[in-house]
């Protein structure tokens, strides 16, 4: 395949971007996305260009570090993958691609394509947890039955990779399917019960602090969501908020 | 007498480690909020360990090269963790998995060591439910568990396909709890470049800010590298890109011995090469070997007529099928460890048995499975009739609510429904046994510096089961560093803050910076990959499944060959002050060329096959296992730590000798 790239190129946070064209050649149906991209790399470094920094690390769709808005899509045409699960199969010879960092007020440009989504973390930090110590004194795991669906259901939540997608797909770029789901996963399981009012609270207050926008029920983030987190995780946050702002 | 020191605490197996912790000192909680201590590393060993650390009232410094600890590498680990829990009352126990252990690992382990493992294994369990880990459960709200190959008893938990996320995202969750507490300061997109002695001992670290370039010095009383296996020596692996052995390795030239480097694990089931453009190998879950049958054509016009695409593997019959485990080793069958199960795949390829257009792969077919279920749920759902159809949907969906995603997974990467045709599968590098010394404290052999997980060389041996991995982290970060490092550090209460404005920082720091330009003024012929592909065939070639002695020869050769161009002509473009992910590559580039030659060093002198490691000079001549991998204990019954004397040849080896005294020595049959 021969394809022409046209690729967001900007040196750090502060300084202005672009798009670039670059044409590439010999691209298989089998390379994944990033693997083309290590391709043209290879031949930026041989030409003595700079090559384009963009995130990944375990490249199988789990860390959830590749982002890459592609043909205004995050990670590209396919539905419920990562950027580094899209293979070039789905792409025809002579196509046009254009690739750009996710966007979003919150997710600075760090270079190129590579954006900071340290607001996520913040998010985390504020209550994304059960307050439990590790003393080796827990009590049995066993010891507390959850219902198999309950388990499930949980877990689904908890599959979220932390990846972004759904701010960068968001019209208004909102956190809350991402938020939603560390809420979720939590709400779903007896343990998380003791703290869930403050949980919320926290949670919920440190993502509106982040600058992301408001949810206005587009459903946009689902439908990109490389790991299919529903749009019901965000009515069960909702339920939760409200719920804990009467208690507060 | 050897110079390395294991400090196994005296007394009976079983009660070593409550005696340990009866008698070693204490902190106490006041004194600990004047003590810092740095953690490099946040995979579940590092993760774990800072959070417990923090909790304990330590200051602690985390440091990880990804945007977040959540990212680190042990997200990826699919089948799930092992703890002697007997939950499914079937005879396990500590002692057994201590046994499995010890045995699996071809009794290149200790004793000590593995024992406690087992013994905190089930708090493991209990620590992550509380945390909020959602395991699998069974409909009695129970915890669910499965097999892993190498063992007879269910001792797996697992979260779907996704157990290492969800336990690093519970020891990540632990972690935020610190981080809000202010009791962790995390330091994301750092790389450790270098470690720092001062009188001897460990006191800190020297750092890159990937982002803005910068170099920064970080003190401690204590360091712990958590930093993850060496896997990508062979530059194709089920590693994360960015996993690398930079923090052991640089301890390692500060005097951390360096322990079993030849020991690799080699997964038998991945998705198998495709192309030269290839990054990285995906592996299928082990888990799968509990319902997957492994075949391959029993005949070669077959595996002709399939390679050319004339015939489906579907199309061939019961008997035209050589199913190859099962018939080589009855008692485990599919679920032989991993490191049979690896050989004998190699070894129907190399006799031309293989399936794909590269002759490297083997069948994974879960057909008989399918139906298998099938026909177990119409029974259970009161159908008394069901068609072929039926059976075979029903059975689908049971294998779907089990290995969903890592079909998924196969049929994105491959473009092939593996529900309908048998998966290929091929061996690749998967984890590394060996990596620092450390002594039972996990301390290595430097004094205030600990390492942890799969950066320290202990409890695996010469190979490692399934789901003991994610075992030995959690165990190290929870619940066995917490007490040793306090022991340790109750001797620095008095200490104070380490000053970073001293002569071991200032010099450490300038080395670091001249290691950096020295990367950067290559002459510019080749790419950092370019260099890492080919240090990569050269390990997979000669010191990959099998290995020999005029290859091991070679390799060395080889390796301090390449490692000298590299230096010479290496291209590193951009700048050093600001992101350059090229860099970054080349200082670990430059590392896995020194790992790699000791790498081989290591195999050459390690004269036996044991574990992971067949040497081809070593083999079973005669009787039942003749043929089958020959472990020589008169000779190699020991750890070999590596001292580091500048170039990797001259490395001087330590032996640690390894004392059984609890298990017989038996020669390892899955027959
Ligand atoms: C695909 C796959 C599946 C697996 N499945 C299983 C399984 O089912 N069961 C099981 O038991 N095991 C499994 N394993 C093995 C297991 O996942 C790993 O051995 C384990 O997670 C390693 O954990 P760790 O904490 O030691 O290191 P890692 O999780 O690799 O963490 C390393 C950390 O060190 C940091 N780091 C590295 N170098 C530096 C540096 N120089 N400076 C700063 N930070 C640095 C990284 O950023 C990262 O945070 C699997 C492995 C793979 C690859
Ligand atoms: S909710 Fe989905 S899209 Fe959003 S961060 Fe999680 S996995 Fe990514
Ligand atoms: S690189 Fe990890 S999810 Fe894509």
């Amino acid at each position: 395949m021969n394809l022409t790239l046209k690729i967001w190129r900007q040196s750090d946070a502060n300084s202005k971007g672009k798009l670039v064209d670059y044409s590439i050649s010999g691209i298989e149906g089998d390379m994944s996305f990033l693997e083309m991209l290590d391709v043209l790399n290879e031949d930026l470094i041989n030409k003595g260009e700079e090559p384009v920094v963009f995130d990944h690390d375990c490249r199988e769709g789990i860390c959830g570090a590749c982002s890459l808005q592609i043909n205004g899509e995050p990670h590209g045409p396919d539905r419920l993958i990562t950027t580094c699960q899209l293979h070039m199969r789905k792409f025809n010879d002579g196509d046009t691609i254009y690739i750009e960092p996710f966007r979003a007020k919150a997710f600075p440009v760090v270079k190129d394509l590579m954006v900071d989504r340290s607001s996520f973390e913040r998010i985390q930090h504020a209550g994304g947890y059960i307050s439990v110590n590790t003393s080796g004194n827990t009590q049995d795991a066993n010891a507390i039955p959850i219902r198999k669906e309950d388990a499930d259901e949980a877990m689904d939540a908890a599959t979220c990779i932390g990846c972004g997608a759904c701010v960068a797909a968001c019209k208004n770029a909102s956190a809350m399917l991402f938020t939603s789901a560390k809420v979720s996963q939590f709400a779903l399981l007896p343990q998380g019960q003791v703290e869930a009012t403050e949980r919320v609270l926290a949670m919920v207050n440190q993502m509106d602090e982040e600058g992301f926008g408001n949810c206005t029920n587009t459903g946009a983030c689902e439908i990109e969501c490389p790991k299919g987190i529903s749009l019901e995780n965000i009515a069960r946050m909702n339920r939760e908020y409200l719920k804990a702002s009467m208690k507060g | 007498m050897s110079i390395l020191d294991s400090k196994i605490p005296e007394g009976p197996l079983a009660d070593k480690w409550t005696n340990y912790k009866n008698k070693i000192n204490l902190v106490n909680p006041a004194n600990k909020r004047n003590i810092d201590v740095i953690v490099v590393g946040t995979g579940l060993a590092g993760g774990s360990a800072a959070a417990t650390l923090a909790e304990l009232g330590y200051n602690v410094k985390t440091f990880c090269y990804s945007d977040s600890p959540r990212r680190a590498h042990s997200i990826a680990a699919q089948g799930g963790i092992n703890a002697a829990k007997n939950y499914q009352g079937d005879g396990d126990s500590d002692y057994r998995l201590f046994y499995d252990t010890v045995k699996g690992g071809d009794y290149r382990s200790r004793e000590a060591n593995v024992y406690r493992l087992a013994e905190v294994s089930g708090n493991i369990i209990d620590q992550c439910v509380a945390q909020g880990v959602p395991f699998a459960r069974e409909y009695g709200g129970l915890l669910d568990n499965r097999s892993f190959g190498g063992v007879l008893v269910s001792r797996t938990f697992y979260a779907k396909g996704q157990t290492g996320q969800q336990l690093l995202l519970g020891a990540y969750s632990a972690m935020n709890r610190q981080i809000n507490r202010g009791k962790i300061q995390a330091f994301n997109r750092h790389e450790m470049l270098d470690l720092v002695k001062v009188d001897g001992k460990a006191r800190g670290i020297i750092a890159r800010d990937l982002v803005t370039g910068e170099i920064e010095r970080h003190s401690a009383h204590a360091v712990v590298l958590a930093s993850g296996g060496y896997g990508n020596v062979f530059f194709l692996s089920t590693n994360a890109m960015g996993s690398n052995v930079m923090a052991a390795w640089r301890a390692h030239r500060r005097g951390a011995f360096f322990a079993n480097p030849c020991y690799t694990q080699i997964h038998p089931t991945c998705i198998p090469v495709s192309g030269d453009h290839q990054s990285k190998l995906t592996l299928m879950s082990e888990s799968l070997r509990n319902d997957g049958r492994i075949w391959v054509p029993k005949r070669k016009e077959d595996v002709e007529a399939i390679r050319t695409g004339k015939l489906k593997p579907t199309q061939l019959s019961e008997d035209e099928r050589d199913y190859y485990l099962e018939r080589r080793y009855p008692a485990f069958g599919n679920l032989v460890p991993r490191d049979v199960a690896s050989r004998a795949a190699k070894e129907r390829c190399d006799a031309g048995f293989g399936v794909n257009k590269t002759g490297e792969a083997v069948y994974l077919d879960f057909a008989s499975a399918i139906q298998r279920y099938g026909k177990e749920k119409a029974m259970t759902s009161g159908m008394h009739n069901p068609s072929k159809e039926e059976i075979t949907k029903m059975g689908e969906e049971v294998i779907e609510s089990k290995y969903g995603n890592l079909f998924q997974m196969y049929e994105k990467i491959v473009d092939e429904n593996p529900y309908k045709s048998p998966m290929m599968i091929y061996p690749a590098v998967h984890y590394t046994m060996g990596g620092l010394w450390v002594d039972y404290n996990l301390q290595t052999t430097i004094p205030g510096c600990y390492a942890a997980g799969e950066a320290n060389f202990s409890d695996h041996g010469a190979n490692r089961l399934g789901a003991s991995a994610l075992m030995q982290g959690l165990a190290d970060g929870y619940f066995v560093l917490p007490y040793t490092i306090g022991d340790y550090l109750s001797h620095d209460i008095r200490t104070g803050k380490i000053p970073t404005d001293t002569p071991e920082f200032d010099q450490a720091e300038k080395e670091v910076k001249d290691r950096i330009e020295k990367l950067m003024s290559g002459s510019g012929e080749h790419s950092v990959d370019y260099y890492h592909k080919k240090l990569g065939k050269i390990m997979w070639n000669k010191c990959g499944m099998s290995r020999n002695e005029k290859e091991l020869k070679e390799a060395i050769e080889e390796i301090s060959v390449l490692r000298e161009d590299f230096w010479k002509n290496v291209k590193v473009p951009g700048t050093v002050n600001s992101m350059n992910p090229e860099l970054e590559k080349a200082g670990r580039v430059a590392d896995f060329l020194e790992l790699g030659e000791l790498f081989a060093k290591d195999a050459l002198n390690r004269n036996e096959s044991c574990g992971g490691h067949f040497r081809e000079e070593s083999v079973e001549q005669s009787g039942e296992q003749k043929g089958e991998a020959l472990r020589d204990d008169k000779n190699f019954k020991y750890v070999a730590a590596w001292e580091y004397k500048g170039e990797p040849k001259d490395a001087e080896l330590h032996k640690e000798d390894l004392v059984f005294e609890n298990i017989e020595l038996k020669t390892r049959s899955y027959k």
